[in-house]
Formats: structure tokens, C-alpha cells, sequence
């Protein structure tokens, strides 16, 4: 029984610890951030840390911002993209790739799909992380995991240092994707290989300016 | 814990065994020596990586000090979202509770994320044998469920195989199991990731169940984190319409700002990242994202034992990065297999007598499956004292007695008996050295003919030293 178990665990744990000291406060004298508060050098370093790890940057600014995503799509040869709730209209205005609602598709639907063009809720310059919490134009997890080519829009100011700089940031009752570059292994030879089930292509569009 | 590995020898006799497979041995070498340099340098791009290891330490201290309130606390939190929570004392139990929610859905397959803890319960097992199917889905997890064989390391149960004996496995095995391997499927590591990702996917996009451990479990909100570098991960936790998460009680941390130390120090400590490529957290469940059914299994499993052992509790901070295994001299040579047990290496030598306790002969000789050199303390991320912990253990087996432990305790007593009577001495050191011709190159009997084994013996000189020195002492020649 499930319930009596809860007790008796819960009874073996008091116990276990019936006798032992108070544990130490816990100290933070890590560090915040790693980098200097230079925006212009945590941008380059997200750049850096995102292609070390094989995702594809591109830099544009607002108005470049439709061609860049309709030539990622054209070049990867999408023909379809499924498009999330809430993504800006503008920028797929470009994109000759049939866009495809995210009407609730099976996984196999997803599976027929070539792309996926979505936002973020923030990226982590140190370790060249970006994070999705299924907000606006983000959609819900499936649509950034069964298509082969993810396409994510990080703009400037979403960009943040460093972990510890992410998380008061995070709401962690959204369920979080956190992505550094396309999926990986290291589990022939601790090699690392990249490209197994999630998208093997991952292209981050990193913006300047304002929206 | 349960029996997964019964009929194990013991750590010495497996790993002599082991250390005679030079294909394993130069596996193992190859494997370890690259993530040892690679960690290394990682570790080094962090200024304050001390003071990381010291507030996860903390951390975790805290937490196991007050277990009961931070799970009562996560309970809360998990129901609170939709999630509903299970106790398992024990591997039997915990294999029930899993069963029952597979067989209310109906279903008779589920799909699974690399988790030591169903490894540990042996839940592959249990549920074969009420007729359901776990797919492995982790490549190195598939490596292992496909050849038939056992983990051998934390991170990557398939170490011990290279990409040639991997390219073998699965042209042979993947038909049986669904999608066969790909017409003239090489051993180059993209062409075999590709044959997983082809042979995995059809069970991914059919899948209704998933089942998964955790890496880490927040207190304060309810929200669990999975850690992976595949995507295997995202699509077992994603997809499906249930989902099972096995957890073991110490996995929990009481806030959501924790996190921070954890998810910089262990991609670091495990694959050597800056950060490893997929991570997943979520509370309970979200409308249409997602399992519509979350159920958290809370499992004891010999773990409050541990926690009873003031010295042996500080293996409950460990975060399964691996990183004292890559670095232990003892693991590069003998291998995982040779633990008897899924956690392995220098953790598996502390962790799993205090799971399953020090009755038979394999836990029994785990204590010393180490050389005491202090790499994987230095290495540990939160900071275990993996020697102490295991010289405490030697300890306790020690104390239980047993032949070898008799035999030496009347050696002891003995010479004790000749050191107090110089003339006996005298007359047993000259007898010695006049029959050094004959001295065998192995001791005999029990306990000293082992030890004997791996150790040159003594060469005895031709004189006694206290008779030399009546001989030639200074003052008796002046």
C-alpha cells in the first residue's frame, strides 16, 4: 500500500537524520555572471557558443528579418513549415515554404512537416543555450521537437549572460525547453556526434534592434 | 535494491576477468582518456568552480537533513499541478505501481528515457514479465537492450563497445526489434546515430506511455528536470499521453534558483559541455502541451538506509555525472561489469553496499575496488570524499568478520607473540634466509595466496639484518 509506505519512509528519514548536526547554511559566492556587462560582447559570445556547438547563426536587423527566414527555409529545402500560435505574421511574410497551422497534429502529422519557425523566452550567452517556455509564437513542445529544421528568432534583448542571470526569468510552472545547439550524443566512444531525434538542424537568427 | 546483476562474482574475480579483454581495456582507455581532457578543460572555463561544488554540497546537505519536509513540500507542489504522487519502498514495490498504471491505460508498450533508477528496480524486467515491452531509447541504453548485455558506466552504459562491434549489434538485432539498420550501415558514429534515429522513431510517434527518471526535482514548485543530449528524452516526455516518472527521494532540491548550481556544474562534470543540448523541465501537466497524466513514483529503495550512515550519507549528493568513474585508474582497467551492480566505478563502490548492504561477497568486496588515489574526490562536483566513504566501509565489513578477516586478526596475534620474544625472532629470521632457495614465488593458503597474486613477494637476504649488524657496527671494529 501506496499510503502506508509514504509513512514508513517518511518515518525511516526522521529517524535517519534523528541525530545528525544542523546542515550549514547554504553559501552563493559563485558568481552571477562569468562575462563582462557589455552588451555587445554577450551577443558574440551567444554567437560563439551557439555555432561551437554546430547551430547555425545568422545576424540581421527588423527589416532584413523576413528575407533571412525565407532564405533558411529555402536553402534547407522546407517546403512545409508549421507555423505556432501567436508567431508574428511579418515574418514569414517572405517564405515560400506552405505554412502549416498548428491546428493540434498528430506527432506523425508533425512528422511530414519540414520546419519550424518559433521565438524564445530568452537565451544564455555563456553556454550558448536558448530557452522556450511555450509562450507566444513559441508553441507547445512537440512543434519544436519532431521537425528537422528548428528556425529560432532570439532578439538582442532577450539575451542574457548567464544561468544564474536565466532563472528568476523563468516561470517554471510553463513546462521549459532548453536548447544549445541541434541534438547530440556522445555515447559512441564519448565522441560527440550531433544530429540524432530532435531537429538535426538548428538555425538561430539573432536581431538587432528593438521590435 | 534489487538482484539485477545475481550471480555476480566478486569485484576481484570479475575484474581479473576483465583486465585480460584487451579489446575492453583499450575501449575503456580510448573513452575515458578523451571526456577526462575534454571535462578538464570545461571545468577550467569557470573562475569559480570551487565555489560552485561548495553551494552544491550545501545544497544537497541541507536538503538530506531535512528530506521529509522538502518531499512533503514537492508532494504538495506536484499535486497542486495536476501530478499525482506514489511512495515505493522498495524495488518490488515500486515495479507494482509502475505496472498497474501501465496496464490502466490499456497499453502493452512504453517508450523510456535513460534512468538509473528503473535500471536500479530492474522495471524492464518486471514488465516483461506481465507482457509489456520497454523500448530503450537512449542510444547507449538501445546498444545495451539490443546486444543483450549490461551497462557498464553511468553516462554511457555502452562504453565498453566500440563503433564496430555497435555497427555489428545493430545490423544484426534492429529487425528483430522493428525497423532494421540501413543496407550497408557503416561504423562511422553519424551513419550509426542516423540508424537509431530511423529505427526509434515509428515507436516515438505511436507511443501512449513514457517513462522517465530525473535528474533533479524542485520543492518548491513541483517541477522536475531531465538533462539529456539526444532529443530521446524530449520525445518520451512530450509525446505520449502518460507519463511515469521513477525518482529516487535524494533527487529532490528545495528551490528553483538550486537549479542554477546543478545545471553548471553537471553538463561540465558529465559530457564535458558547456551545456548539454536538450534540457526539459515541467510541473505536473499543461493543457495541450504535453501528458494529459503525470504520475511521480518517489522511491526509498535502500536510500534511507544510507542516509542513516553518518559518514556513507554524503553519496546521496551524487547527480550521476559520471566524472569519477572517467577518472578512476581502477574503472579504465577492470570495467563496469566487474562492480556487479548499475552504478559502477568509484560512486557504485560506496552507493551500492549502502543500497543493498554488505551481505554478499560482491557488495562486500566493492569497499575495495579502489586505490585510495583521490581522483574522483578531486573530480566530484559536489564534493563526495569517495575515500573516506570507502575506508568507512571497509570498516564495517571488517567488523563483520568473515574467514579472511579471522585468519588475520590470529596472524596478528601471533607475531605480536614473536615480536615480544627476540630470541624466537632471531632463530626464525636465520631458518628464512638460509631456505631462500625454496620459498615458494605465491603464498599459500586462503586470503595470502590471493594477495599474493597480484604482488611480488619480498626477496629475503642472505643474512639476517641484525646479524649483519653485530658484524660490522663501528664501534665493535675500532
Amino acid at each position: 500500500m501506496s499510503q502506508n509506505s509514504r509513512e514508513r519512509i517518511l518515518a525511516r528519514i526522521r529517524s535517519a537524520v534523528a541525530d545528525a548536526p544542523e546542515a550549514p547554511e547554504v553559501t552563493r559566492a559563485y558568481l552571477t555572471r562569468h562575462t563582462p556587462d557589455d552588451p555587445e560582447a554577450v551577443l558574440d559570445l551567444l554567437h560563439e557558443n551557439l555555432a561551437d556547438y554546430r547551430a547555425r547563426v545568422h545576424r540581421t536587423d527588423e527589416a532584413g528579418l523576413a528575407a533571412l527566414i525565407a532564405r533558411r527555409l529555402e536553402e534547407r529545402g522546407a517546403r512545409t513549415c508549421v507555423v505556432p500560435d501567436g508567431l508574428p505574421a511579418e515574418w514569414l511574410a517572405d517564405a515560400t515554404a506552405e505554412a502549416v497551422p498548428d491546428g493540434r497534429l498528430t506527432p506523425a502529422a508533425l512528422d511530414a512537416v519540414d520546419a519550424v519557425v518559433t521565438g524564445c523566452a530568452l537565451a544564455v550567452a555563456e553556454t550558448g543555450t536558448i530557452v522556450l517556455d511555450g509562450g507566444p509564437g513559441q508553441g507547445r513542445r512537440a512543434l519544436t521537437l519532431v521537425p528537422d529544421l528548428h528556425v529560432c528568432v532570439v532578439r538582442e534583448e532577450q539575451v542574457v549572460a548567464s544561468v544564474p542571470e536565466a532563472m528568476p526569468l523563468l516561470d517554471p510552472r510553463r513546462p521549459l525547453t532548453w536548447i544549445s545547439g541541434p541534438s547530440a550524443t556522445s555515447d559512441i566512444e564519448l565522441d560527440r556526434v550531433e544530429g540524432v531525434h530532435g531537429p538535426r538542424t538548428l538555425e538561430v537568427v539573432l536581431v538587432r534592434g528593438r521590435a | 535494491m534489487s538482484g539485477v546483476f545475481m550471480g555476480m562474482p566478486a569485484f576481484p574475480e570479475a575484474a581479473r576477468e576483465a583486465v585480460r579483454d584487451e579489446r575492453l581495456r583499450a575501449n575503456l582507455r580510448h573513452a575515458t582518456h578523451t571526456i577526462r581532457d575534454k571535462r578538464a578543460r570545461a571545468v577550467a572555463e569557470l573562475d569559480d568552480w570551487a565555489e560552485l561544488r561548495e553551494a552544491g554540497k550545501r545544497i544537497k546537505d541541507r536538503t538530506l537533513r531535512h528530506l521529509d519536509t522538502y518531499l512533503l513540500r514537492l508532494e504538495e507542489a506536484v499535486t497542486a499541478a495536476g501530478g499525482t504522487v506514489h511512495w515505493a519502498a522498495d524495488a518490488a514495490e515500486a515495479n507494482r505501481i509502475v505496472t498497474d498504471l501501465v496496464k490502466a491505460t490499456g497499453e502493452s508498450e512504453v517508450v523510456k528515457v535513460k534512468s538509473m533508477a528503473t535500471q536500479e528496480i530492474g522495471l524492464n524486467e518486471a514488465l516483461e514479465a506481465e507482457g509489456i515491452r520497454a523500448y530503450e531509447t537512449d542510444l547507449a541504453e538501445l546498444i545495451v537492450q539490443l546486444g543483450e548485455d549490461r551497462p557498464s558506466h553511468i553516462l554511457v552504459p555502452a562504453i565498453h563497445r566500440n563503433r564496430g562491434e555497435i555497427r555489428d549489434i545493430f545490423r544484426e538485432t534492429m529487425g528483430g526489434w522493428g525497423r532494421p539498420a540501413p543496407e550497408g550501415l557503416s561504423d562511422s558514429p553519424a551513419e550509426l546515430a542516423e540508424a537509431a534515429r530511423l529505427h526509434l522513431r515509428e515507436k516515438f510517434l505511436r507511443a501512449k506511455v513514457g517513462i522517465s527518471g530525473a535528474n533533479f526535482m524542485v520543492a518548491e514548485t513541483g517541477t522536475l528536470v531531465v538533462v539529456e543530449s539526444e532529443g530521446n528524452g524530449r520525445m518520451c516526455l512530450t509525446l505520449p499521453e502518460t507519463l511515469i516518472s521513477v525518482v529516487g527521494i535524494e533527487k529532490v532540491v528545495p528551490t528553483w534558483r538550486d537549479l542554477e548550481v546543478f545545471l553548471q556544474t553537471l553538463p561540465r562534470s558529465s559530457t564535458a559541455e558547456r551545456m548539454n543540448p536538450y534540457t526539459s523541465t515541467w510541473t505536473g501537466t499543461t493543457d495541450d502541451d504535453g501528458p494529459s497524466a503525470f504520475h511521480l513514483v518517489l522511491l526509498d529503495n535502500g536510500r534511507t538506509d544510507a542516509l542513516a550512515d553518518e559518514v556513507g550519507r554524503q553519496a546521496l549528493r551524487c547527480i550521476r555525472c559520471s566524472a569519477c568513474l572517467n577518472v578512476c585508474p581502477v574503472y579504465e582497467r577492470a570495467g563496469g561489469h566487474a562492480y556487479g551492480s548499475v552504478y559502477p566505478g568509484p560512486i557504485g563502490a560506496i552507493l551500492t553496499p549502502q543500497l543493498r548492504g554488505t551481505a554478499s561477497e560482491v557488495d562486500a568486496s566493492l569497499p575495495y575496488a579502489s586505490s585510495l588515489c583521490g581522483a574522483c574526490y578531486e573530480v566530484c562536483p559536489v564534493a563526495i570524499d569517495i575515500p573516506e566513504v570507502l575506508v568507512h566501509l571497509r570498516g564495517r565489513v571488517a567488523d563483520r568478520g568473515g574467514p579472511g578477516h579471522r585468519l588475520e586478526k590470529a596472524a596478528v596475534r601471533a607475531a605480536t607473540w614473536v615480536l615480544d620474544h627476540p630470541g624466537v625472532l632471531a632463530a626464525g629470521e636465520r631458518v628464512a634466509s638460509r631456505t631462500r632457495g625454496l620459498h615458494p614465488k605465491r603464498l599459500p593458503g586462503p586470503g595470502a595466496r590471493q594477495w599474493s597474486e597480484s604482488r611480488d613477494l619480498p626477496e629475503l637476504p642472505a643474512e639476517p639484518f641484525r646479524d649483519w649488524w653485530k658484524k660490522n657496527r663501528p664501534g665493535d671494529r675500532a
